[in-house]
């Protein structure tokens, strides 16, 4: 049997509700707050500070440092382990590479930027809600940079494209799979910043899913945006 | 023709389209794709003729020449002094910018500047790697003794001087305290306990609000409410601080914010 209803009764093409605020921490430089569905992600930003150790400083420009961490009571307790371990290293390293196209830390040479995401609840679609937040505290922190990030999945249940797939929908159990790509996209210059794979995908419908997933992106910038603007908007009138 | 597609002053983030057409120039903040012209930061837009720029509302400090500022030593080195200056780079104050008197080869240098002193210092010089060279030479430049040190966000630094530096006056005033502004976001309190707390407060205020319209009135206000009447000065400018941050650098980030 095909998959014609999502568990959730969402639409094909719709995402969870997402709740995004901006400068939720106030010790932080600059912070983020990326709510989809019951994934939910902090993020953080320190810096520009000075980096060390020594050697891990680059004379020609400032570097981004991130860090992702599933808090220990997030989760189902039944499939990802919570805490600092081999995937959560990889996804710290994905995430840094989505959001390096976008940051200019030229002006900051020997400096590090440091990004931390938490989740203190998850239900899939973890490190795209950690990439939205912590595009939210970049440009917070009042870091330079060329556009916001923003990111959803994709992907197939049982031959049906769907987005933002949810943890029941993927751990379904059917005939033809689930295959889940994480994107991030980068509105401006239309880059896909970050792609990735669970699972098993014919070529048309890959081209047809990352279609629908950019779409979906362009929304989400949206709200990321809205969120800035809020924190800020007051700031800009009446400030004559 | 080209046409602005966001409204001046408003608040626009990274890759926010802000003008159409080659008539616009990207300033400060702003990059050119194609023929558009985007936000490269988040912050406030301003126009000035046909320059577009984007002055920051968050961020911290990035040294400039001639910034008046406030460190705190952090080492003593052969021939001078390493800062902190409350951004991702430390400054140097070498022996020569520090002062005028003859120091002898091999002398100890702590008997003019000790290890957490808290000095004003300007810069004299960034380079592009962000070397950092101070100079205690000047008025109003020295090493501070007593007193508080509070951290604010550098951007609302000319709002807390306020024009000519009548903001910081009016809380001068009303409290009686000795106040130094450093363009870092690092301001030195020194007077009566109780009112040191109340000019912290003030500033909090001012940090706060800066943004709502009538902020001076609503400051004087504050400050009759805790301190009661106070005598409104004229600009008398008398003290060293008091000249120093209705002057120079200050003046410049003031006109420019406005």
């Amino acid at each position: 049997m095909a998959y014609t209803k999502r568990l959730d009764g969402r639409g094909m093409k719709e995402f969870r509700p997402i709740v995004a605020k901006a400068g939720v921490i106030k010790n932080a430089d600059g912070s983020g707050y990326f709510k989809i569905g019951n994934t939910v992600a902090y993020a953080a930003v320190y810096g520009p500070r000075e980096l060390h150790p020594k050697f891990l400083q680059d004379p020609s420009t400032g570097i981004l440092r991130c860090n992702y961490n599933m808090m220990p009571f997030s989760g189902m307790g039944n499939r990802v382990k919570p805490g600092q371990n081999r995937r959560a290293k990889e996804i710290s390293m994905v995430t840094e590479k989505a959001l390096l196209p976008v940051v200019d830390l030229r002006e900051f040479p020997n400096a590090v930027v440091d990004v931390f995401i938490e989740l203190p609840q998850t239900d899939a679609g973890s490190r795209c809600a950690g990439i939205c937040a912590a595009s939210i505290a970049l440009a917070d922190a009042g870091i330079p940079m060329k556009d916001l990030v923003s990111a959803v999945s994709v992907g197939t249940v049982d031959g049906t494209i769907v987005v933002d797939l949810d943890y029941l929908e993927e751990a379904y159990e059917c005939e033809q799979g689930v295959a889940d790509i994480p994107i991030a996209y980068i509105p401006s210059t239309q880059e896909i910043s970050l792609l990735q794979m669970d699972g098993e995908i014919t070529k048309d419908m890959l081209v047809e899913a990352l279609k629908i997933g950019e779409e979906a992106c362009k929304e989400i910038i949206e709200i990321q945006k809205r969120a800035l603007k809020e924190k800020y908007s007051v700031s800009g009138e009446g400030n004559e | 023709m080209g046409k602005l597609l966001v409204k001046e002053r408003a608040v626009v983030v990274p890759g926010e389209q802000i003008a159409e057409g080659m008539d616009y120039l990207p300033a400060q903040g702003a990059y050119r794709k194609d023929d558009m012209i985007l936000a490269g930061r988040l912050g406030l837009l301003t126009v000035d003729g046909r320059a577009v720029k984007i002055i920051s509302l968050s961020g911290r400090y990035a040294p400039r020449r001639n910034d008046v500022i406030i460190g705190k030593v952090i080492d003593v080195m052969m021939s001078g002094w390493r800062m902190e200056i409350n951004c991702a780079y430390s400054a140097m104050l070498s022996m020569k910018d520090a002062t005028s008197d003859f120091i002898a080869r091999g002398a100890d240098l702590t008997q003019f500047f000790n290890l957490g002193d808290v000095v004003v210092a300007k810069i004299v010089n960034v380079t592009s790697q962000k070397l950092v060279d101070l100079s205690t030479k000047g008025p109003g430049l020295r090493k501070l003794y007593g007193g508080r040190l509070i951290y604010v966000n550098c951007n609302k630094v000319p709002r807390i001087i306020g024009k000519q530096g009548s903001m910081v006056s009016l809380i001068k005033n009303a409290t009686g305290c000795k106040i130094i502004v450093g363009q870092n976001g690092v301001i030195w309190i020194s007077g009566e306990p109780a009112q040191e707390v109340i000019a912290i407060e003030t500033i909090k205020k001012i940090e706060e609000e800066s943004h709502v319209s009538g902020l001076t009135d609503r400051i004087t206000e504050f400050l009759e409410k805790t301190c009661g009447k106070f005598p409104r000065q004229e600009q008398q400018p008398f003290e060293g601080e008091q000249q120093m941050d209705g002057q120079g650098p200050m003046d410049e980030e003031q006109q420019q914010n406005e």
